[in-house]
């Protein structure tokens, strides 16, 4: 079964169609990359998943329920993380502080609690503590902790976005261009750390622009062009499909 | 210089104070303890989530007045009346902040303005017949505990920075916890807070709602201290003053205490100067913009459990907000 179905999804902005008609499946426990030229709706489709965006036609399904429409700390509860193109870390807190806000919806201490600091609630904080600190160090960000998010070099403000998103317990991680502004190295520990992340029963759902990172770890490709869906297979299918060379190429009819 | 030295010392000092000094001097710390109350619930909303409230007053007003009203009508005692005072504050603040949290920044900063204008006018104008108009509320009672009465400079003192200490610890607690936490991520950036799990709209008005139940609680205080209460004592320039102190302060509750001493004691010790004592007071804000922009005691790091020490001391180096 999938567990990300997006059916005929529609969304506009003013005159401009961003996405138009969409239909795709992320199959539970896959890799799936989206690629396709800028300005072909890659982050409208992934704002419309995480509820940022309320798309005007079409459902979103994810885990056998509907969520077209929920908020989008509601999704993130009911398993969809994600991180940004550009990054949104919270740049003067502590990189700890960071995941620790990742954590946030799988607490319970309410009003009164976190004002009285009872058992309970300090069980869950020593928790959560315990929690991130095992995210930081899957990522191998746990002797930064306390360091400011905003200090950190590129490459790990992008791994640090993912040790928050992972925090939240996701069953599906959205990764918007997680290769961005990354090296050659940082790139290939990205690729083990992405398959890392699918080995611990995590669905990814990833836009990348380094063909080298998506070709390696997308067992399927869904690409876009003008808010439609183009080309849909493994890496080698799609990346013989006329359709796909031609956005990324252009035409071979001899127009140019 | 070591903060934990300077707020022991800071604490003694307020704890001593009324035993050494003079009736004129006792009273005007017990308005230093009122508006550092109002201050430290603003900084909740201001300070911790980022929120640009600059109506504060209203909130203290609703509270002052329901205090008022009721004591002087109901004949309820005065101690009785605080949760009251501040539960009425804080539906009041439920009620007029559900449709515009979503506001950011300086749209929201006009629209507490004119929440604080709106509530100046419709007590100028006898809401309901019980406000008393212009002249205000008169004949509050003095706040009864136990049997003793609080009527003298010095027990009202001690009732307001008992207070003052209590919303300390409360706050430090919940500075310290996912609350505290959730609000600083939305002051840092609302959507990424939306999009790992925080309720952004849910705690901004959470925030609003606490410090509005503290603000009431305020209010019932400087009801029982004044026994009469107009409308011109809730006007805007009072919502200016909170708001100056809490961005003066940096953010930390001792940041806040210290400002609100400054705000409110400085005017008083520069009476003899008269005329010039704005002046002064103004020329003592434009250094603290040159050389402080981040306020005068930014919050320290937080820290977990196993000595993981959390933000970098210069995490909030960049000013206020």
């Amino acid at each position: 079964m999938s567990l990300l179905a997006v059916r005929e999804m529609t969304k506009a902005f003013g005159g401009l169609m961003a996405v138009n008609d969409l239909s795709f499946e992320v199959e539970q426990g896959s890799i799936v990359g989206m690629i396709g030229p800028n300005g072909a709706g890659k982050t409208t489709v992934f704002n419309c998943i995480t509820g940022n965006y309320v798309p005007e036609a079409g459902d979103i399904e994810f885990d056998g329920r509907p969520i077209k429409g929920v908020r989008p700390h509601r999704i993130v509860e009911l398993g969809i993380a994600r991180t940004f193109q550009t990054i949104r870390l919270f740049g003067r807190l502590t990189v700890l502080e960071n995941v620790l806000a990742g954590r946030h919806c799988r607490m319970k201490a309410g009003l009164l609690a976190c004002m009285f600091h009872g058992r309970a609630m300090q069980r869950e904080e020593r928790e959560a503590v315990r929690r991130c600190m095992e995210e930081l160090e899957f990522l191998g960000l746990a002797d930064r902790r306390g360091e400011a998010a905003g200090g950190l070099s590129y490459g790990n403000q992008r791994l640090l976005e993912i040790a928050r998103a992972l925090a939240t317990e996701p069953k599906l991680l959205i990764l918007d261009e997680p290769a961005g502004g990354m090296n050659a190295q940082e790139t290939d520990a990205l690729i083990e750390v992405i398959r890392a992340i699918r080995a611990r029963g995590v669905t990814i759902l990833l836009i990348e622009h380094d063909m080298r990172l998506v070709m390696q770890v997308s067992e399927r490709l869904v690409v876009l062009e003008n808010g439609s869906l183009i080309a849909e297979g493994t890496p080698e299918h799609v990346r013989r499909h006329p359709a796909v060379i031609e956005a990324y190429l252009g035409s071979s009819d001899g127009r140019w | 210089m070591n903060r934990r030295v300077f707020a022991i010392a800071l604490g003694i000092a307020i704890c001593l104070l009324p035993l050494v000094s003079n009736a004129y001097w006792t009273d005007v710390c017990v308005s230093i303890g009122i508006y550092a109350l109002l201050a430290l619930s603003l900084n909740v909303i201001l300070g911790q989530a980022g929120i640009f409230h600059m109506g504060h007053a209203a909130f203290f007003a609703v509270g002052a007045y329901v205090t008022g009203v009721c004591n002087t009508i109901q004949h309820i005692p005065i101690l009785w009346l605080m949760p009251v005072s501040g539960l009425a504050a804080a539906v009041f603040a439920y009620l007029v902040a559900r449709p515009i949290i979503h506001l950011r920044g300086d749209y929201l900063l006009v629209v507490t303005i004119g929440i604080v204008e709106i509530v100046r006018i419709a007590l100028l104008n006898d809401l309901f017949g019980l406000t008393g108009g212009s002249n205000g509320t008169f004949g509050i009672a003095r706040p009864e505990f136990l049997g003793f009465r609080i009527v003298k400079g010095i027990h009202f003192y001690y009732l307001v920075w008992g207070m003052v200490g209590a919303t300390l610890l409360l706050f430090h607690g919940l500075w310290r916890s996912r609350f505290g936490r959730a609000l600083n991520c939305i002051k840092e950036d609302d959507i990424a807070s939306e999009c790992c799990g925080i309720d952004v709209s849910g705690y901004k008005l959470a925030a609003f709602v606490l410090g509005a139940f503290w603000a009431g609680m305020a209010g019932t205080v400087y009801a029982a201290k004044m026994t009469t209460i107009a409308p011109e004592s809730f006007n805007f320039m009072e919502s200016v003053i909170v708001f100056a102190v809490v961005i003066l302060s940096g953010g930390s509750q001792l940041g806040v205490l210290v400002s609100t001493f400054l705000f409110i004691g400085l005017p008083e010790l520069l009476r003899e100067f008269a005329s010039a004592r704005m002046l002064l007071f103004g020329l003592a804000m434009m250094g603290m913009m040159i050389w402080r922009p981040q306020g005068l005691l930014p919050p320290l790091a937080r820290r977990y459990g196993g000595g993981l020490k959390s933000a970098a001391p210069d995490a909030m180096k960049d000013g206020p907000p």
